[in-house]
Formats: structure tokens, sequence, C-alpha cells
């Protein structure tokens, strides 16, 4: 043993401070160090993969929003198409009915007026009858007063009379 | 957001220009006060534990840091601490009755006996460790910190934290959850990481030619036994009843495992056979590169015995080649202390087998 390199051969003191140096080293690295980055690492794994599946929830959450927010436009579209429509629509139905109106407004004015012209003719015509009756009368007043004078002369006179009264009148 | 994936050159490049720097100081100077080089003493010398720790040998002035002595004396049982500068310069003087041996690998011996005295001097190898567990805890400690101080949603590390993130993870996942298996990887998890990252940092260390590093730890039995013999403890201790009953009652034809025991005693012979392999694996693979590289240094100091002619072509043979050694030492210093951590794991896992049939 001793004619062999010292390095051939176990020395105890050094196994001795060796096995003392790795029993420190091993209980600080074992307790301090190594789980705290490998659970570091575990957790900043399980954070990403929370995070990939936030992503994908998000994502999925995202389309069906887009989804529905492309629903809600066509549906307010088609909304505005109608309401549009049906306000034409009211506005027509405005309008005709103002038409309506007022052909009917009118037909009653031009009723009213007819009646009126009617009225009005009535009483011009009873006018008129009350003065041919009154030059009646009179030309009966004035034919009766000459038929009590000459038979020819009488109509002669009655013919003037109505002439005279005609052109008086 | 933060980049993730970290580039290791500029760190890798900055080891290597360090080692380029330091290449050549220290490893060279003990020859240089001899005439004759012996290359098997430097190389040796090297790689051995020492009670000092040698810097640099100038105007034939050894330059050491002395180290603590602890030794148990065998006349009274005392302990005795003193520092190895009393043995003198050249160590080789006498100090409350112990001195160094060179004959005896260089060890500490008591006078008037011929066993050695209980030794717990610090070495070289010793400070050696303790440096490179101060690394090690600054380095993890660290890290730990930055993930302490933030939360999951702030990101990954980027920069130094992050590459080690890499190399844990790497380590973790890869090599001991995928050998072991997810149920019970976690036993053995805090284990084999700090085996992984004290033999990196150790065998990277080891590299490094003059004072904070260049003791040869990993290259030292000792050291590579301990770790053996930890995995040996964990795999045995640990094995559950399917590992026992496959080792002495393999499912083989039952007339090679009675009346005559072949099977059991080959597998009973294969529990010891793992570990050792273990040992020796990374030991002699630890060893022969700083070997090769310490002889390729001597090569400089042969050639230029013979004149300086030869000497300047061939040492500058000499640098290309332990260029070469370095860079792959650093490639070799990664993956030993990779494959002692994979096939411990790998053993381990193999001592939890789950009932198959």
């Amino acid at each position: 043993m001793q004619n062999m390199p010292s390095i051939l051969t176990p020395d105890f003191g050094l196994l001795f401070w060796m096995l003392l140096a790795f029993l420190v080293v091993l209980f600080v690295l074992a307790k301090f160090a190594f789980p705290a980055i490998t659970s570091a690492v575990e957790e900043r794994k399980k954070f990403i993969d929370e995070s990939l599946k936030n992503a994908r929830e998000a994502n999925e959450k995202l389309a069906g929003i887009e989804a529905q927010s492309a629903a809600l436009l066509k549906e307010a579209r088609e909304q505005q198409a109608q309401i549009l429509k049906e306000a034409k629509q009211t506005g027509d139905n405005i309008i005709a009915e103002a038409r309506a109106k007022a052909q009917a407004e009118g037909a009653k004015d031009l009723a009213a007026a007819k009646k009126q012209i009617a009225v009005e003719k009535e009483n011009a015509l009873r006018e008129i009858r009350n003065q041919v009756a009154e030059l009646s009368l009179q030309i009966a007043e004035k034919v009766v007063r000459a038929n009590l004078g000459e038979d020819k002369e009488q109509q002669a006179y009655i013919e003037r009379l109505l002439a005279g009264e005609g052109t008086q009148s | 957001m933060r980049k993730t994936f970290v580039n290791p050159r500029p760190y890798l490049a900055m080891l290597l220009l360090g080692l380029l720097t330091l290449a050549g100081t220290s490893r060279v100077a003990a020859a240089e006060d001899k005439e004759m080089v012996d290359v098997k003493e430097v190389v040796l010398g090297h790689m051995s534990d020492a009670y000092d720790w040698h810097i640099t040998t100038w105007g034939g002035h050894h330059i050491s840091i002395p180290l603590p002595v602890i030794v148990r004396s065998q006349k009274d049982g005392a302990w005795h601490m003193f520092s190895s500068a009393r043995f003198g310069h050249h160590s080789d003087e006498v100090y409350e009755g112990f001195y160094i041996d060179p004959n005896r690998q260089g060890k500490v011996y008591e006078q008037g006996f011929d066993e050695r005295p209980w030794d717990l001097s610090i070495t070289k190898d010793v400070v050696q460790i303790w440096i490179n567990i101060l690394i090690l805890l600054a380095v993890f400690l660290g890290c730990a910190r930055w993930y302490k101080k933030r939360k999951p949603q702030d990101g990954a590390p980027g920069g130094f934290v992050g590459m080690m993130e890499v190399l844990v993870l790497a380590i973790n996942d890869d090599v001991i959850k995928a050998s072991i298996g997810e149920k019970h990887y976690r036993r053995y998890a805090p284990y084999l990481l700090t085996v992984f990252f004290f033999l990196l940092v150790t065998n990277l260390m080891g590299l490094v030619p003059i004072f904070p590093g260049g003791a040869n730890v990993t290259g030292n039995i000792t050291i590579t036994f301990l770790f053996a013999t930890i995995t040996f403890l964990f795999i045995n201790v640990f094995g559950n009843r399917e590992y026992w009953k496959e080792i002495f009652w393999p499912d083989v034809p039952v007339w090679m495992k009675c009346p005559a025991p072949i099977m059991p005693v080959i597998e009973l012979f294969g529990i010891f056979t793992k570990p050792f392999a273990l040992m020796v694996r990374l030991f002699a693979n630890m060893l022969a590169g700083h070997a090769i590289i310490l002889s390729l240094t001597c090569i400089i100091f042969i050639t230029f015995q013979v004149n300086a002619l030869v000497g300047t072509s061939l040492s500058a043979v000499s640098f290309v080649m332990i260029l070469f050694m370095d860079l792959l030492e650093l490639l070799v210093a990664f993956i030993q202390a990779y494959v002692f951590t994979m096939l411990s794991a790998v053993f381990i896992g193999m001592s939890l087998p789950e009932h198959h049939k």
C-alpha cells in the first residue's frame, strides 16, 4: 500500500472531511437551493399552462362575442330596414289619409258652395219669379185696364208693355 | 418577454481564457529547481494531496500556503494541531514528535510508531473541497434568492441564473426523473443534483492551474470511493423487494439457482461491481486527464535540457497539445460528472423495479 501513489489509497482524514463537507452542502442545497429552483420552475410551468388555457378561453369567448356582435348587427340592420319600411308606409298612409281628408274637405266645401249657389240661385229665381209675378200683375193690371178700352189697342198695348217692361226691368 | 435560452458560450470562453492565461505558470514551477526533471515525481506530486498548498518556486524558495495539521498522538491520545510550516522549509523537520515521511506517501508519522496516527489534517484537497463548496453555495443560494424574490408571472431568468436553471432542469428532468421514474425520484433528486454539481465544480476547479484551484480532488480515489459508497447505500438501503428477489431468486431456469446458486452469486457480485465501476471510472478519467496535461507540460522542460532549439520547437508542439488537452478536459469534466450522476440514477432506478408479470 505504501509503495503506491497516495491518490490510489483511501485516506481517512480526507474521507472524513469530504463526508462532512458533502453533508453540509447536501443539507444546504437540498433545503434551500434545489427545491426553490425546481418548485419555481414547476410553478412557472403551471402558470404558463394556465395562461395558455386562459388565452384559449378568452379567444373562444372573443370569437363568441364577435359572432354575437355580428348577429346583433345583422338584427339591427334588419330592424332598421323594417323601421324604415314601416316609416315609409306610415308616411304614405299619412299622405294618403291627408289626401283623402283634403279631398273630403274639398268635396265638402264644394258641396257647401254648390248648396250656397243653389240657395243663391233659388233666391235669385225666387226674386225673379216675384218680379215676374209683380210685372205680370202690373201687366195684368194694365191689360185689364186697357181691355176696358179697345181690343186691338189692348193687344198692342200689352205687347208694348211687355217689351217695355222687359227693357225696363 | 426575456429570452429563456441561455447561450453558454460567453461563460465557456471566459473559463477558457482564464485557463490559458494561467496555464504553464505553476505546473512547471516545481521542476525549475532541479537539474534533471523527474517527470514521475512532478506529475504524482502535483496530483497528490499535501499538507501545504504549493504555489510556485521562486529562486529555489518554495512559496506555499501552510495548512493546519491535526493529528492524534499515539503516545497519550492527545490531539495536536499546528501549522504545516512547522515541518520546516523543506518539510523535513520534526515537530512535537511528528514528521513527514517522504518514503511513505509523504504522510505524517509519529516518531517511535510504525502505524499512521489519526490524521484529520486540513490538507490541500480539503481546502479545495471547501472552496468548491463555497462556490456551490454562492452559486445556488444566489440562484435561489433570485427565485425567492420573484413570482412565476415575472418570467424566466436570463443570464447566469438562466443557465443554472437549464442545467438543474436538464439533470433533474432528463437524468434523474427519466432514470428513476416519476414515482420515486424526489427522494434521490437532492443527492444526485448535489453530486452532479459538486463533481462538475470540482472537476472544473481541478483544471485551474493555480490557487483557488488545481488540487486533484476527483482524481483521488478517496473522493470517488465516498461517492460510490453513498450511491451504493442509496441503491441497497432503499431497494425494494422486487430488487432483492431478482438478486436471490432471479427469473432464470431453476438449475441455475438451485442447488448451486450460480446466478445469485453473480447478482450478488454485481451489487458491488456497479459502485466499484462508478468509483474507478471517475477516478481514472480525472487522473488520466491531469496526468496527460502535466506530462505534456514536462515535455517543455525535458526538451530544453537537450538544447534550446529542440526545446523551443517541441515546446510549441507541446503547447498546442496542452491547449487541446485542456479543452478536452473541459469536456471530460462535464461528461464525467454527468456520467457519474446518470449511472447512479440508473442503478437507483434498477433497485426500484416495478412488479412485472
